[in-house]
């Protein structure tokens, strides 16, 4: 499962037994264990409240004071996109960009960052001034800039329109290609899990109840596999035959 | 597959504007001479008072009376020396209390124990009338400038610590939430979150210091000082010249006029990244 490289395994992420909870009454996390390979770019799909985001954050270091126990092993830099932008709105674009960055070619870095995002000349603009589709994929760029060996994505295409949303799809497919980070994108959409993932996990009751490896030669929502896939893991998060 | 495209007929070959226009609700668009309309109106209904006589002498001086008294005081008292006088009090005043009062707020602000610390002798502080305390001062800072700056300080400190303290604390979680996932130390995080998350309050407070600086000097400069406006104003009180009381505190509402325009002029500039009713 994850890539062997001068006889080591190179796991980007380690998760065992994992436990969160936020009452008394019942876990978020039930024990859960995972494994992302670097450079593996894993979807976490599963109904509301199945403990997906809890898990991100709990990776991303961001649940202080919740409830819980259990090990996790994260590479030194991830990075976060959220489902906002989260730019600063008094920072200009290429600020938020590179904002925490260190060295002096930060800002050379920057502009290749939002070049790569097709974000060129937009670098003064304030926030504002973009669309939301503009925002997210600024925040895409501050994230990989950072070149980080895991990118944590909760939800990050969630707010935005369906035409931008594939868009942002073959954008994200490419740049991870590029940078290969071992990836957690949180999301509630199926196809967009099939599109991007090379494995989907599908959550329930805060452990991993499917965790399928994406082997498709045609990754269009029109060939069989998607289809037999999609169908699948529809099947897994029990949704009826007459909703699809 | 056939497309078809339905134009409006009457709408295609026109070539002026036409559009959909909504109601404004907001302010709108900036007039020119914003600045001087209101100014400039009150001083023509005084004018008018004292030309024919509604508003008698006594009441009111008139303003050519205003003038001709400024005039006096200008070549015969050394005007000049008492406005820079009360001006250097002022700006000393406010610079300590506004320093304090930022640093006060970002230390209160940021930490639980500075909070405990700070926030508790700050509304204790706010809720003692500053007249009450300048006994104490002269007690302890004798009746010298020291007093004086002080007194102004302390009044201008109050404001800028309230209002920078709720402008940071209604800094969105979701910023912090941020700079923690990139890594930054506290340093970064003030400097580029806190302090220009906080700065729309800080400049709200600002509004509010550089005019109770100059509500300050008027009671400072009645004890024992031998120049400024509040200096001027008192002798005028003892020789009854109702005319250089009116001098004192036009030159006392134009200097907080003019700056609490220079701070909001400040404000529309350094906050251009937002998109508000003010723009």
């Amino acid at each position: 499962m994850a890539s062997h490289v001068g006889g080591l395994t190179q796991t980007a992420v380690r998760v065992r037994n994992l436990h969160r909870s936020f009452s008394k009454n019942g876990g978020v996390l039930n024990g859960l264990d995972l494994d992302i390979a670097a450079g593996e770019f894993v979807a976490l799909i599963g109904r509301s409240g199945t403990g997906k985001s809890t898990l991100l954050r709990a990776l991303a270091g961001l649940d202080r004071g919740v409830a819980g126990h259990g090990q996790i092993a994260v590479p030194e830099s991830v990075s976060v996109v959220f489902q906002d932008s989260r730019l600063l709105p008094w920072k200009r674009i290429l600020d938020n960009v590179v904002f925490g960055l260190r060295g002096s070619d930060a800002g050379a870095r920057g502009r290749q960052a939002l070049a790569e995002v097709g974000l060129a000349g937009r670098e003064t603009a304030w926030p504002y001034q973009l669309s939301g589709g503009e925002q997210q994929r600024a925040a895409l760029a501050r994230s990989l800039v950072r070149e980080p060996q895991l990118l944590l994505a909760d939800e990050p295409f969630g707010a935005l329109d369906a035409l931008t949303r594939i868009r942002m799809h073959v954008l994200l497919r490419k740049l991870c290609e590029a940078h290969r980070p071992a990836v957690l994108l949180v999301t509630h959409d199926v196809d967009e899990a099939i599109v991007l993932a090379d494995r989907v996990i599908l959550l329930d009751d805060g452990v991993v109840r499917t965790d399928v490896r994406v082997d498709l030669p045609d990754r269009s929502r029109s060939s069989a596999g998607f289809a037999e896939l999609r169908t699948f893991l529809l099947d897994e998060l029990g949704v009826e035959e007459e909703n699809r | 597959m056939t497309t078809t495209v339905h134009a409006p007929p009457d709408l295609e070959k026109s070539t002026d504007d036409r559009r959909v226009v909504r109601k404004r609700l907001g302010p709108g668009k900036r007039i020119p001479f914003a600045f001087w309309i209101g100014p400039a109106l009150f001083l023509a209904v005084w004018a008018a008072g004292s030309a024919t006589g509604v508003i008698s002498p006594a009441i009111l001086t008139a303003p050519w009376d205003v003038a001709i008294a400024f005039q006096d005081q200008w070549v015969n008292h050394d005007l000049l020396g008492n406005i820079l006088s009360s001006l250097q009090r002022a700006v000393i005043g406010l610079a300590l209390g506004v320093i304090t009062g930022a640093v006060l707020a970002v230390l209160s602000g940021l930490s639980r124990i500075g909070e405990s610390l700070i926030d508790g002798p700050i509304q204790i502080k706010r809720s003692v009338p500053t007249l009450a305390l300048i006994p104490l001062f002269i007690a302890w800072f004798g009746i010298g400038q020291e007093m004086k700056i002080v007194t102004i300080a302390l009044i201008t400190l109050v404001p800028i610590y309230v209002h920078t303290h709720n402008g940071l604390r209604s800094i969105d979680g979701k910023y912090a939430e941020l700079a923690e996932t990139i890594g930054i130390g506290r340093g970064e995080f003030i400097r580029h979150i806190v302090l220009p998350g906080a700065l729309p309050g800080f400049l709200l407070g600002m509004r509010f210091a550089v005019t109770s600086s100059m509500l300050g000097l008027v009671v400072v400069e009645q004890y024992n000082a031998v120049a400024g406006i509040g200096h001027m104003i008192t002798l005028a009180e003892q020789y009854g010249q109702t005319d250089v009381i009116v001098v004192g505190l036009v030159i006392y509402g134009v200097f907080g006029y003019c700056a609490d325009s220079a701070v909001r002029l400040t404000g529309r500039k350094v906050l251009a990244w937002r998109r508000t009713l003010e723009d």
